[in-house]
């Protein structure tokens, strides 16, 4: 891979963002409304069923325990659907890929700077929606502005990752079998809705494999303004996975688009 | 329009040299141990059916298929180990739309032009002498998804020259383009020809190569089977004239037979391949009283349909 990443990738991010800018009013919005309707049907809703819930040795409203988690399914969904559905339609649909491999770029900038834009994308939802959450006073300040970096690698993990499964569906149909074997299930059970002492032993181990639990995990302990070993260690866990899926992702795009 | 500089590449020298080509997917041999130049300044076809291997040994050129074997030197420069300095000098123009279609006419400019890390300043300036150009300047605030498919392809043509290339390389420029649009592509094409500009095309278009090429290679089945210039071809494997017998009598085939005519029996058809055209037409209508019976130049279709066959490909 030596010699064929430049920083020549960032006019891909660019192109990206240029594109993203023609209807940016659009794009906004999911991450501005997402948040809010999901803190007004869990927070004032449901919270009414649930009271606390455990958080270390600290007992939390149940609306601030799952504020953090809205912001981290938000990183893993904007970077993940950014480099499934939309790399896809711009490989197979636009021939976006084909007209810059046709450049000086090479297939491998081509693919770094669709997972860097994919993880600007979680950024700018993470901006957007610790604005809205901090609103509701439930984010602790100055250690919160930490989740913007750390929503920086989750995004690159999850972009990675939805770059690999690109880099091998033959129709735009079959993304529909990442979503619900990998995606939904994170989304549910990772300690984002309920802390995962409340799963069964084997599932809390299944659950300590997958990165959003690990996302989560730093993203909440930085929110309460908490920058503790756990969430070190859970930014170790990123980073490494970031390591091994980010090259993984090349590599196998590499291998669709030019053999 | 500006002058394409030659830069310091020596322009006695071939632009592209392919020496002993080979592709294969798999199994499938996809281009065959070829071998090929292009000179510097000629628009120079690469022809052939369908599936023959040319779009294969396009990519290979401007650097984004590897090959299996063989070698490929781009303005003294070899593909493998300099892909990305021969592709800052070439222009590409693929078959399929590749524009951006949410952006409009001159951001896909601007966008395409920072690939080549061209500021935005120098690319607005040649934007807007290229959209001139191609006759486009109406446009440059139209969305490309708006764009009719005629004013697509010169857009693309336009953008591919962006960098001021000095081997501008084109897939079928005006497959499904209308008469009207492929004559203006056509008329573009040779302007930047006579501005020095080399040109490598794809196509099975003969009217196109026989216009526009000055030097060209029938492909089939992954290999080449002739190399000239139209009219060299045309001599050499057809002579200048074709006639044509409609539902020929079997006199009238014995007679070609007999005469060892270059000659196609397709049954319902005789096709006569004949240096001394008019004589013979007027020999043949008159003894064999057919007044289904043409007399045509020969073109590089016959060249083509007679070398490669006339089978399906699909």
């Amino acid at each position: 891979m030596k010699g064929k990443i430049s920083f020549r990738f960032r006019r891909v991010w660019q192109r990206n963002l240029d594109v993203y800018r023609e209807s940016w009013r659009i794009n906004f919005l999911p991450p501005l409304l997402e948040p809010m309707f999901y803190l007004m049907a869990f927070g004032v809703g449901f919270s009414g069923l649930i009271g606390n819930v455990r958080y270390g040795t600290e007992e939390i409203s149940y609306i601030s325990f799952i504020a953090p988690a809205l912001i981290t399914i938000n990183v893993m969904n904007s970077s993940f659907f950014e480099n499934t559905y939309g790399s896809f339609v711009r490989m197979y649909y636009q021939k976006t890929f084909d007209a810059m491999m046709a450049t000086p770029l090479s297939v491998e900038e081509i693919i770094t700077g669709e997972i860097i834009w994919g993880a600007t994308k979680a950024v700018i939802g993470t901006v957007i929606m610790l604005a809205v959450i901090s609103f509701f006073g439930l984010v602790s300040y100055p250690v919160a502005l930490l989740i913007l970096p750390v929503a920086f690698i989750g995004g690159i993990a999850f972009a990675s990752i939805g770059m690999f499964f690109t880099s091998m569906v033959k129709t735009i149909e079959i993304f529909n079998l990442p979503v619900f074997l990998f995606i939904t299930p994170m989304f549910l059970f990772s300690g984002t809705f309920f802390p995962l002492s409340g799963l069964p032993f084997w599932a809390q181990m299944v659950a300590l494999a997958l990165p959003l639990t690990h996302l989560v995990n730093v993203i909440r302990a930085l929110n309460y303004g908490t920058f503790n070993g756990d969430a070190l260690l859970g930014i170790c866990y990123l980073i490494v996975f970031c390591l091994i899926a980010f090259p993984l992702a090349i590599c196998k795009m590499h291998r669709r688009l030019i053999g | 329009m500006k002058q394409f500089s030659q830069g310091d590449f020596d322009a006695s020298q071939p632009v592209i040299v392919a020496g002993n080509l080979k592709k294969t997917f798999g199994d499938f041999i996809a281009v065959d141990d070829i071998s090929f130049s292009v000179s510097s300044g000629i628009c120079f076809g690469i022809l052939g059916p369908n599936g023959a291997g040319k779009t294969t040994t396009i990519r290979m050129i401007y650097g984004v298929s590897p090959l299996t074997a063989g070698s490929i030197i781009v303005f003294g420069l070899d593909i493998k180990i300099h892909p990305r300095l021969i592709k800052a000098r070439i222009g590409v123009c693929q078959q399929e739309n590749t524009l951006d279609p949410d952006l409009t006419v001159m951001q896909n400019f601007e966008v395409f032009a920072r690939y080549f890390n061209i500021d935005r300043k120098t690319a607005r300036t040649r934007a807007s002498q290229l959209l001139k150009f191609l006759a486009l300047e109406q446009k440059q605030n139209a969305r490309a998804s708006e764009l009719s498919g005629g004013m697509v392809r010169r857009l693309v043509i336009a953008r591919a020259l962006i960098n001021q290339p000095q081997l501008l390389i084109l897939d079928e420029p005006t497959t499904g383009l209308d008469p009207q649009s492929r004559h203006q592509v056509w008329e573009r094409l040779e302007m930047l020809k006579a501005q020095g500009m080399t040109i490598l095309l794809t196509t099975h278009y003969m009217e196109e190569a026989a216009r526009l090429c000055d030097d060209l290679v029938i492909m089939d089945k992954a290999k080449i089977l002739v190399q000239g210039t139209p009219e060299f071809l045309i001599n050499e494997y057809t002579g200048n004239h074709v006639i044509e017998v409609a539902e020929p009598s079997k006199e009238m085939c014995a007679f070609a037979r007999e005469k060892e005519f270059r000659r196609e029996d397709l049954g319902h058809r005789l096709i006569i391949y004949a240096e001394n055209g008019p004589e013979l037409y007027g020999d043949i209508c008159k003894r064999f009283a057919h007044n289904s019976c043409l007399l045509r130049s020969a073109t590089l279709e016959d060249v083509f349909l007679k070398l490669t066959g006339r089978e399906l490909r699909e």
